[in-house]
């Protein structure tokens, strides 16, 4: 831990050295990072990307500071060789937030920054198209800003006062029955209203010249939200000439629930179920993620205990099989292998819930991590089980799964050369996960900034060097072969003991300052960026979703690809909505 | 004799008594449509993975008749409405309603299609996907189990049981009008909402 | 060769549903609708058919399984008298803030008794995070294994009372012996500690 510190310590002191003049040290209590002046901000980047080759433009999200009457953005960047992180932050007056976009320099930053505009109404500088990208246009409002408040406002902070001891189970919808909070604008008349829709929409059939002379007529098609191959409710809005895609406009937010502005209601122990609901394959390394950035914020006395440890990455690393086989069975079912192969991927998922259940008592929604260990150790005979299961139950399965479809002509044909990304695209494209590997960039965090236990395993980061849907396919069996065998490893080496360092607790002393943490997850980074002002609740609480992030590289995949392609390439992403719209 | 073919084995539930009689034809009308309930392939959130899972191999909706999950709403009976309902996606919800021929049945899977669940005070959504379309069964849980769907599947069948040829709704002269599309304003405003919300805006106007 | 993989493939297919068939002959009637049949298909080297057949069969859920709570009563000479003592802990534990629960208090002198004189579930929030079971010092709310819930109004149903909620302690031994077990042995064993703290003084 203190080692860790050091190195970070050292590169930040390298950053101010080399620049003097612009970057000053975050001061403040229980924070890090360097600041930086607006003005500067395009300057710093450029040459923190060129010289000192902090290449991964990681997250940038936004807080809203309301009692200093600041808004500050936040940077997270990363260099594709690994190390830790470096944060850079920038203030603005919260009267007129206006940034310099990033996305000349990071594309990665495109999405996010609109989606700091959106929530925060931090505006970007540069930025070619900043709309609104989870709540729709013509929304009243910024949700996130601490003034704004909900239709159905109740209470600022949980718990809630009226629940004990004269609690009154009542609706809320009646104690506000008109929305008094949304403001409306001058002369709105509903029934005149016309929502303000993509313009995209409303392009098509446009005329225009090949070279040759040949006239075509360019369409439009939408995909979505309900389309069985979206993967739930996301929309893809593809402009065609002929079969060719010539631009795609992503459009999501069709389950964007709030989970920021609740996260920042909760206190700092209930946002950990809320967590599982963020990539519902995944709640177990949701769960790792936030605590582990919880526990940066505690400090030492929260050090999980060796079992609990090993049961954390057992847990997480089990959850990657599951999500790799469900992804594997949705990408051949959106390539018309119908229901087979998901049927069979489906059985040995549910051969993995049933442990999850017995564990943790629910199959999907685990709840299971604590700050400072897990809720309860394994149930007697688990550990048998998943030995069995990691023995030899998935070996035998995934070589099935291999045999039965990876050489598959047809499964071949649709993806090879599909859907390319190329290594210098995907860091720049902030991808993680699967998507950045198969590009053949080696980037995981397990070791390329190890956490928990991971430095004490021995396996390979998974890697593929086409960049195209095929690949991209394929390094989840890799993956899934190397999670099989830190799980052999780890339950072989799983101690005895305790699994929980303190006494459970649902209120915790939480010191001033800021956190990011992030964990390998099946989609990617998996990160949590949290300021805590020294009360129950965060200040700022913030997900780094890595669905939302590697969808930022779908526009560039989809370019020049055939419209029957783009489902093979959004499952290839595998993407889960709940973590995209969050 | 007659009352003979008119008294069913079922129990028929407090709130449906009086309403029904059940005669042979009924009988045969129904066993055809609760063996035949296809219900639509559209997930929302969380519980949609619950909802696949029980179309998987372990729990085999087959079994049910009820395995042919049509991606369109023109060729669907049943409507899961499995997952948060959001502000942003409850027009498309009340369109693939209206868009789905009668006989139609909707089941609200979980916590938050029933009643807004755990996200209730969201500013993005609906706290109970009852408010804007009527809803047959529901199911609660977060995530109810497969087990748990199964069984608000099995409602549904019980309830097209006891559904009778003379009285059901599609049969009847009136035509349907169906719902009002709600529109994306300021906030989500329910068509339904007009009179209110335009007196409000004046009020407000005014002051 | 061309071709080769799709035949591969093809393979595994047929190899499944060879199994389906050898399976069901090598095991005989007892593969279903029999407790060992169903457990036998959870096993990690389960073949065949995979199903179970609900509702004739049903999966067993794990004893940790937990979906909506439900209060604990002690059954004292056919009254039921909870073990709740309204400190109001669930209700701030709770993520999605679905417990309500008013005290009650004494008719005559007016003070507050420990015991809830209504308690409120709205199982239409709750997210079945299981928090409110595992704060609860008093052993009081515990997560039920009943998931069978649905119904065809939520606003009668879902709002779960303390009438509804109230659900014996024999019910809780049952669907959770080894916690209940493990709590009664803590609970003797406090009792003991207590009565040895006590004696001295007398
Ligand atoms: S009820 Fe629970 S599991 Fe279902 S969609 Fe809502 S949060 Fe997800
Ligand atoms: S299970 Fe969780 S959400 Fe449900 S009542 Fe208990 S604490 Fe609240």
């Amino acid at each position: 831990m203190n080692e860790e510190t050091k190195v970070l310590e050292s590169f930040e002191t390298a950053v101010l050295e080399r620049f003097p003049d612009w970057v000053t040290p975050d001061e403040r209590e229980g924070y890090q990072g360097l600041l930086v002046d607006p003005a500067n901000l395009i300057d710093l980047m450029s040459s923190l990307r060129d010289e000192l080759g902090y290449d991964h433009l990681t997250s940038l999200t936004g807080v809203d500071y309301l009692p200093d009457e600041k808004m500050e953005v936040v940077y997270h960047l990363v260099k594709s060789t690994g190390g830790p992180i470096l944060e850079i932050k920038t203030q603005l007056p919260r009267s007129n937030p206006v940034a310099p976009s990033l996305v000349g320099l990071y594309p990665g930053a495109a999405f996010q920054e609109r989606e700091a505009w959106d929530l925060l109404g931090i505006k970007f500088d540069g930025h070619p198209n900043l709309k609104r990208i989870l709540m729709w246009e013509g929304f009243a409002g910024h949700p996130l800003r601490k003034d704004w408040v909900e239709a159905y406002h109740g209470e600022e902070k949980k718990p809630y006062d009226d629940r004990w001891p004269e609690g009154k189970a009542r609706k809320i919808e009646a104690d506000n029955p008109y929305r008094e909070n949304v403001s409306y604008p001058e002369g709105f008349n509903p029934e005149t209203w016309i929502p303000d829709t993509q313009e995209l929409l409303f392009e098509g059939s446009q005329r225009f010249q090949l070279d040759d002379d040949l006239e075509t007529e360019q369409l439009v098609v939408n995909l979505g939200p309900q389309h069985p191959s979206t993967h739930g409710v996301f929309r893809m809005v593809a402009k065609l000439e002929g079969e060719t895609v010539v631009d795609l406009e992503p459009v999501m937010g069709y389950l964007h629930r709030n989970h920021e502005k609740i996260g920042e209601k909760n206190t700092f122990a209930m946002n950990m179920p809320y967590t599982d609901r963020l990539d519902y394959f995944c709640s177990m390394s949701n769960n790792f993620g936030y605590a582990l950035t919880v526990e940066k914020l505690l400090g030492e006395n929260y050090q999980p205990p060796e079992r609990a440890q090993y049961i954390r990455v057992i847990m997480a690393e089990l959850t990657r099989v599951l999500n790799h086989f469900m992804a594997i069975g949705f990408f051949l079912n959106d390539l018309g292998a119908y229901f087979t192969p998901a049927l069979y991927t489906i059985k040995e998922r549910e051969l993995i819930l049933d442990i999850f259940e017995a564990v943790a008592g629910s199959r999907m929604m685990c709840n299971y991590y604590r700050f400072g260990g897990v809720v309860r150790d394994l149930p007697e005979g688990m550990e048998e089980h998943i030995r069995k299961l990691v023995y030899e139950r998935l070996p035998r399965q995934i070589d099935e799964l291999d045999r039965y479809l990876v050489e598959n002509e047809i499964v071949v044909a649709r993806g090879r050369g599909v859907g390319v990304l190329t290594p210098e695209q995907a860091i720049g494209l902030s991808a993680a996960g699967p998507v950045l590997r198969a590009s053949g960039v080696p980037y995981d965090i397990r070791r390329a900034d190890p956490y928990s236990i991971y430095d004490r395993f021995d396996f390979d980061v998974a890697v593929r060097y086409h960049g195209d849907v095929y690949d991209r396919f394929l390094i989840r069996y890799d993956e899934i072969r190397q999670s099989i065998r830190i799980l052999q490893q780890a339950i072989d080496g799983i101690p005895k003991g305790e699994v929980l360092a303190n006494k459970k607790a649902y209120k915790y002393k939480m010191p001033k300052g800021e956190a990011y943490g992030r964990v390998e997850g099946p989609k990617g980074e998996l990160g949590y960026y949290v300021v805590s002002d020294g009360t129950d609740n965060p200040w700022r609480y913030h997900v780094r979703a890595p669905s939302f992030i590697n969808l930022t590289g779908l526009k560039q995949m989809c370019l020049g690809e055939k419209v029957a392609d783009l489902v093979a390439i959004l499952g290839s992403i595998d993407i889960v909505l709940g973590e995209v719209d969050r | 004799m007659p009352d003979e073919i008119n008294v069913p084995d079922y129990n028929i539930p407090p709130e449906l008594e009086g309403t029904i009689a059940i005669t042979t034809l009924d009988r045969i009308y129904n066993w055809g449509r609760r063996y035949s309930v296809w219900p639509m392939f559209f997930g929302l959130a969380c519980c949609a993975i619950e909802m696949i899972a029980t179309a998987g191999a372990r729990f085999d909706l087959a079994r049910f008749g009820m395995e042919i999950m049509r991606p369109s709403p023109r060729q669907c009976d049943l409507m899961i409405v499995s997952g948060t309902v959001t502000k942003k996606m409850i027009p498309q919800v009340v369109r693939l309603y209206n868009q789905m021929p009668e006989p139609k049945y909707v089941l609200s899977m979980g916590a938050c299609a029933c009643g807004g669940g755990p996200f209730k005070r969201g500013y993005n959504v609906i706290s109970g996907v009852d408010k804007y379309i009527p809803v047959d069964v529901y199911v609660p849980g977060c995530p109810p189990t497969p087990q748990a769907l199964l069984f608000g599947l099995m409602k549904i069948q019980e309830k097209i049981d006891k559904q009778s040829i003379k009285e059901v709704s599609w049969y009847q002269k009136e035509e349907d009008p169906g719902i009002p599309v709600p529109i994306l304003g300021p906030d989500l405003i329910d068509p339904r909402d007009f009179p209110e919300l335009m007196a409000r805006i004046n009020k407000e106007d005014q002051a | 060769m061309k071709g080769f993989g799709i035949i591969k493939g093809l393979g595994v297919t047929l190899k499944h549903i060879y199994d389906t068939y050898a399976e069901d002959i090598k095991a005989g009637r007892k593969r279903y609708y029999t407790k060992e049949g169903v457990l036998q298909r959870r096993t990690t080297d389960t073949k065949g058919i995979f199903t179970v057949n609900y509702p004739e069969e049903r999966l067993a859920v794990p004893e940790n399984f937990r979906f909506v709570p439900f209060l604990v009563y002690e059954d004292e000479d056919g009254e039921k008298v909870p073990r709740c003592t309204a400190c109001g802990i669930c209700s701030k534990v709770c993520p999605s803030q679905c417990i309500w629960i008013t005290r009650a208090v004494d008719q005559e002198t007016g003070k507050p008794l420990k015991t809830p004189a209504e308690f409120y579930i709205d199982i239409d929030l709750c997210m079945n995070c299981g928090y409110c079971a595992e704060h609860c010092p008093f052993d009081a709310i515990k997560m039920d294994h009943d998931y069978e819930l649905a119904n065809y109004d939520r606003t009668q149903n879902n709002i779960h009372d303390k009438e509804r909620l109230l659900k014996p302690a024999s019910y809780y031994a049952e669907i959770r012996p080894g916690y209940y077990a493990m709590e009664q042995k803590a609970k003797a064993e406090e009792e003991a500690k207590r009565a040895a703290r006590r004696r001295p003084r007398e």
